[in-house]
């Protein structure tokens, strides 16, 4: 009987050791004049997730302050934070460089439940 | 109430002890001859010449109305303080150039000759300032009124809504001339606290501005940028947000989205307005928000307004 409890806390170990291990979930995102695609992401509390985030016609920010994402982004190369949620919410990110008229409006939301 | 747009300020600087005031009195007079008197200053914010749009088709009438009610009132305030998005931007070239000259024109008009102002991110943020630097020059300084210290913060030309290094390290130099007892009046756009940060409402490095400033003992810092009244104690500083002179934005703490409000054009001046601050006894300042509606006006100004509402469009 110990030996069997034994091996289950092994293998309940092992499977929260590669969870843990796993490698984030990866989302792209593109920015681009005034409009984040895709402007809404749902993300999992406590799921570590990387954010590949682009720059496609001039520079742009990235910023969410509640979530610690804080980007400059550029055409010339792609901008990379990787974030684990601790709470649940509806999280508004917005560009910081102001890049025109429309800029005010250039937002997304990231969902986390 | 039939004052204007913006915000009529009285200040009378060190008066609540007698002391200080004669100590500021005499430093002040040491530093630059002035000596400590009360006065009168208007601000004024986010005129957004050049702009067109469902939120205000109406482009400079309040503006221009805001001019003209300043120059209506007496004693004529010593100092116009205006608190950036003087101009809307413009994609077209020359466009823009051709809005700060007309902001220039208007602003001619005033008055109160003593015209000081701070770029918003529709003047500064796409060209790091160049422009406006042709206008209406350096985008942060400082001067000396009165015996209050005059400190001109542009948190816009960077592109993204920061002070930076540079400029907080010459706000430390600028201060250091000053006792922790002299009255601070800091203009600059955006508001240097996190207001509402989703609405780029803040300023990124807001905190270490107010740090700076922790040690002086009475300052207020009027700014622009959320096109609405606002009153906000901070653990050091009272921040005042003046109204627009195109469009308002909704009450951050009740409204999900910042969509312009609604234009009507019986009421082509609604939730545009000013607030009024005195100085009483006993205390620093006394703050009134008045709106500029058709209310607000008496006397042949209102017979006017009501007999021909609305403006020619």
């Amino acid at each position: 009987m110990k030996r069997f409890a034994i091996l289950i806390l092994a293998i309940l170990a092992g499977s929260l050791s590669a969870a843990q291990d796993a490698p984030p979930r990866e989302i792209s995102i593109t920015a681009k004049r005034f409009e984040f695609t895709p402007n809404q992401i749902t993300l999992k509390r406590g799921e570590p997730v990387t954010l590949h985030v682009s720059a496609l016609d001039r520079d742009h920010g990235f910023y969410q302050k509640d979530l610690k994402i804080d980007l400059d982004l550029s055409p010339e190369h792609e901008s990379v934070v990787t974030i684990t949620p601790e709470t649940a919410g509806r999280f508004v990110a917005i560009c910081d460089n102001f890049c025109g008229s429309g800029h005010g409006n250039m937002k997304m939301v990231i969902n986390v439940e | 109430m039939s004052l204007g747009v913006g915000a009529l300020i009285t200040v009378a600087p060190g008066m609540a002890g007698g002391g200080t005031a004669s100590a500021m009195t005499r430093w002040f007079r040491r530093q630059n001859g002035e000596a400590i008197s009360p006065f009168r200053l208007v601000q004024l914010s986010d005129a957004h010449v050049g702009f067109s749009g469902p939120p205000n088709p109406a482009g400079t009438k309040a503006f221009e109305r805001a001019i003209d009610i300043v120059n209506g009132l007496d004693p004529q305030p010593d100092l116009i303080l205006f608190t950036g998005d003087l101009t809307h931007e413009s994609e077209t070239a020359g466009e823009h150039a051709k809005r700060m000259q007309l902001f220039k024109t208007l602003t001619a008009r005033l008055k109160a000759k003593k015209v000081m102002h701070v770029p918003g991110e529709h003047d500064a943020a796409l060209d790091g300032g160049a422009l406006y630097r042709q206008f209406f020059g350096e985008t942060h300084y400082s001067f000396d009124h009165r015996g209050v210290h005059f400190v001109a913060l542009d948190n816009v030309s960077r592109g993204k809504p920061e002070v930076g290094a540079e400029q907080l390290a010459w706000l430390v130099r600028d201060l250091a001339r000053y006792p922790h007892t002299a009255p601070i009046i800091v203009f600059t756009h955006r508001p240097l606290f996190d207001l509402r940060p989703d609405w780029e409402w803040f300023t990124r490095d807001g905190d270490e501005v107010l740090t700076v400033l922790a040690p002086f003992e009475n300052v207020t810092i009027l700014y622009g940028h959320i096109h609405r009244h606002d009153v906000h104690q901070s653990e050091h500083a009272v921040h005042y947000a003046s109204r627009s002179l195109i469009f308002a934005f909704p009450d951050p703490t009740t409204s999900g989205d910042k969509k312009p409000l609604p234009f009507d054009k019986e009421k082509p001046f609604q939730n545009l307005g000013l607030q009024r601050v005195a100085s009483r006894k006993g205390q620093q300042f006394s703050v009134d928000d008045v709106e500029l509606t058709l209310r607000e006006f008496g006397g042949t100004d209102g017979v006017q307004q009501i007999s021909k509402p609305g403006v020619s469009l």
